[in-house]
């Protein structure tokens, strides 16, 4: 930290926590929640934890790249980024590519009544071969989704200071919070959605009432594959797009859909959150909110230059920790999901 | 049965052929340091398959345990740094660890208050209070204690001790971890297992290569002591035959331990809990103890597996723990040949390895044609980062093999033998 820090207003403290604190775990909160949802509604419907989820977002985001790549020059289109507007055709194509997954790889087994860990494993198997795909197809290193420039910024006036969102951060958090809605009206309303949660809760009975299992599962698959391609477009238009983007992402959102409750939508999403905003807080400094205070304290309390619970490189360790802790306390989530055992 | 078990006599002498090729072709140096190495991966093997194939655990932590064991064997036998030793040093850092300690003995005391009559809530609150302060003091200690050891004397060092101690002591380190994890997971559904295994190991990897003042970090660590002498000692070919020697001891004592094992009232309620928990349960057995048991069991082998492979590798360096070749190969290895099946488990081991270190000139060779030819016929110009993209498609052929097997041959090459009690 610079001296200036010392001398300033406790407005630049407060909106610099704005900034790194609030609004980066948001952020990250928001990709987790994206992703926890697939997971969790897979994990209710197919009754298994699939860990292929991270590198869908992978697939989807180079998809992106390449509708990018094809159709324009990588300009904006009216003032959004071009990945953003074609989006939409990466989220079409990872929905039926996951639907081709399951067809392909998960059906097969789900036929022969396997174990359900042994669907687990083969969605290791599929998340490997995405892996080697997206790096023979990609290479290893990063790709920027937008091309030659600078973000937009938007500055928001607080306290004298500013707030700052670049144009894919405030996208994201808005196709979030838009998600979570239509998500909400789709699982209450429509008739697909109804079945799903019917099947979530009782397979027997949904299959004796008449509900197409397939088709369910199908709707399934293709929410979380354009759910999955959003997020990992979303994620890689805010920082780089990386082939391994996938594996690190994998543990908070299980944690994220875990915390929520097996199986709950809603939950996935405050868990998104919850992982999220806890991820941020705890690598977060804290010592520059608790500078200001400093005039008013006793001289024995020195407040050293840097309080953070995590060091940067253990970030891995905080979404661990909280799985661990539900685990431990409320394996069924803060929203009570069902499949414990 | 006193028929021959002809599959079993047919795909050994196969593989038997496959190894002698190899060793035509490479030479002996090459072929000993590849046998050494499988054997080394046969011990994780046996671990990994008495996991999945007796009791139907899903670790995914393989790398985790492995890296876990490796450095412990490694500080119990690297030679004592005396710039360390000779400082003040240990005892700012025996200070350190004393802090940490009073602090885990505070955080107990402060969730233990509900004993004193306080509500539940506040005991929650007040543990997690005391928690953070202490976790803050204790970290306020602790980091400029590692610090300056990392200032003065580079790192902590080994204790010279001998090398069996050091992989004894990884065993126990790695099993001592799944006893951690297993009490957390195993009364849950075995998804939650196979995440928190995968999270554990990625943790353990973090920590290893970030505690520079315990484990040098990025920079490494090398030689470790061999338990034979070593290739400047013997030449390359009598010392790699020397541990493999020594490796090929373990894993027959352990084979037989783990037939015998198998073949047991053990082994039996074992494949019980295994096939049908409930009724297992209904016989009276304590399911998640007995899982409990073999999940350490199985990581104790994993461990010692582990750190034979490190410690003949002769370099610890965290960053080459990755969980394509220390976790999925294994699982590969292991379903290929056969779960729940020793001997199928010691064929997929050696065959998958074969075939692991030659698709890499493999591969390359196989690129090196498509970028000559396409150049040639199309006038296409490979990428620059053609040669390592050739070596990510063997991730692709790991994972094609993972979710194939699985599909169409669940019992692996050499499947378990169902035992008949007449």
């Amino acid at each position: 930290m610079e001296a200036g820090f010392l001398a300033s207003l406790p407005a630049q403290e407060l909106v610099f926590f704005i900034n790194r604190g609030l609004l980066a775990g948001l952020i990250i909160g928001s990709v987790y929640a994206l992703g926890a949802v697939g997971v969790t509604l897979i994990f209710g419907i197919l009754r298994f934890a699939h860990f292929a989820h991270g590198d869908m977002m992978t697939i989807g985001a180079f998809v992106a790249l390449v509708c990018v790549a094809l159709f324009t020059g990588g300009e904006s289109i009216a003032g959004l980024p071009a990945a953003f507007v074609l989006m939409p055709i990466a989220m079409a194509v990872t929905a039926l590519a996951a639907i081709g997954i399951d067809r392909g790889f998960y059906a097969p087994l789900r036929r022969a009544k396997v174990r359900p860990v042994v669907i687990v494993m083969s969605s290791i198997g599929v998340m490997l071969m995405m892996q080697g795909l997206v790096r023979l197809f990609a290479g290893t290193g990063t790709w920027q989704l937008e091309a030659g420039g600078a973000k937009t910024i938007y500055r928001l006036p607080l306290l004298g200071r500013d707030v700052i969102l670049t144009q894919p951060q405030a996208l994201l958090i808005g196709f979030t919070a838009l998600a979570a809605i239509a998500l909400h009206f789709f699982l209450t309303r429509s008739r697909m959605g109804k079945a799903m949660r019917a099947v979530s809760d009782n397979p027997d009975l949904a299959r004796v009432s008449g509900i197409s299992i397939d088709s369910v599962v199908r709707a399934t698959w293709a929410i979380a594959g354009a759910l999955a391609a959003a997020a990992g477009t979303l994620l890689a238009l805010d920082v780089t797009l990386k082939p391994d983007l996938a594996f690190n992402i994998i543990l908070p959102i299980f944690a994220a859909a875990i915390v929520g409750g097996i199986g709950q939508p809603y939950g996935a999403m405050a868990g998104g959150m919850l992982v999220g905003f806890t991820e941020t807080f705890a690598v977060f400094n804290w010592s520059v909110l608790l500078r200001p205070l400093q005039p008013w304290l006793p001289d024995f309390i020195d407040i050293p230059n840097r309080i953070a619970f995590v060091p940067t490189e253990y970030k891995i360790v905080v979404p661990f920790f909280i799985l661990i802790a539900v685990l431990i306390w409320r394996p069924t989530g803060i929203f009570k999901g069902r499949v414990v055992k | 049965m006193s028929t021959l078990p002809r599959r079993e006599i047919a795909l050994f002498a196969g593989l038997a052929v496959l190894v002698a090729l190899v060793f035509a072709s490479m030479g002996a140096a090459y072929g000993t340091r590849m046998m050494v190495e499988a054997s080394c991966y046969a011990i994780i093997g046996l671990g990994l398959t008495i996991q999945w194939g007796y009791a139907g655990l899903f670790n995914v932590g393989v790398m985790g345990f492995i890296a876990l064991a490796a450095f412990v064997s490694l500080f119990v036998t690297y030679p004592v740094n005396g710039a360390f030793w000779d400082s003040d040093m240990p005892g700012q850092l025996g200070h350190a660890l004393l802090a940490i300690a009073i602090g885990a003995a505070a955080v107990y005391a402060a969730s233990q208050t509900h004993r004193l009559g306080l509500p539940k809530k506040w005991r929650t609150l007040l543990t997690l209070i005391v928690l953070a302060i202490a976790y803050l003091w204790a970290q306020s200690i602790f980091d400029p204690a590692t610090a300056q050891v990392e200032r003065g004397a580079g790192w902590v060092g080994g204790l010279g001790l001998p090398v069996w101690l050091g992989w004894v002591a990884g065993g126990a380190a790695a099993g001592a971890l799944g006893w951690a994890m297993g009490r957390i997971t195993l009364g849950l559904r075995a998804d939650y297992m196979a995440i928190a295994t995968l999270g554990i190991s990625e943790i353990v990897k973090a920590f290893l290569k970030n505690a520079d003042w315990l484990t040098r970090g990025t920079l490494t660590v090398s030689p470790i002591p061999w338990p034979v002498p070593t290739p400047q000692e013997l030449g390359f070919v009598t010392s790699r035959a020397a541990y493999l020697s020594v490796t090929a001891l373990l894993i027959v004592v352990i084979f037989v331990l783990l037939q015998r094992a198998w073949h047991s009232p053990w082994g039996r309620m074992m494949r019980a809990i295994r096939d049908n928990e409930v009724s297992a349960a209904a016989m009276g057995k304590d399911i998640n103890r007995r899982r409990l048991e073999i999940f350490v069991l199985g990581n104790v082998l994993i461990g010692i597996g582990g750190a034979a492979l490190v410690t003949f590798t002769s370099i610890f360096d965290p960053s080459a723990f990755v969980p394509l070749n220390h976790t999925f190969l294994i699982w590969v290895m292991v379903i290929l040949g056969g779960a729940g099946n020793n001997l199928g488990t010691l064929f997929g081991v050696v065959l998958v390895y074969i075939i692991w270190t030659m698709s890499e000139p493999a591969a390359l060779f196989l690129f090196g044609q498509i970028a000559q030819w396409g150049d040639a016929l199309f006038d296409w110009k490979a990428p620059a980062d053609f040669a390592t993209r050739a070596l990510q498609m063997r991730v692709f052929v790991i994972g094609l093999t993972i979710t194939l097997v699985l599909r169409f041959a669940p019992n692996g090459l050499l499947p378990e033998k169902p035992v008949k009690y007449e």
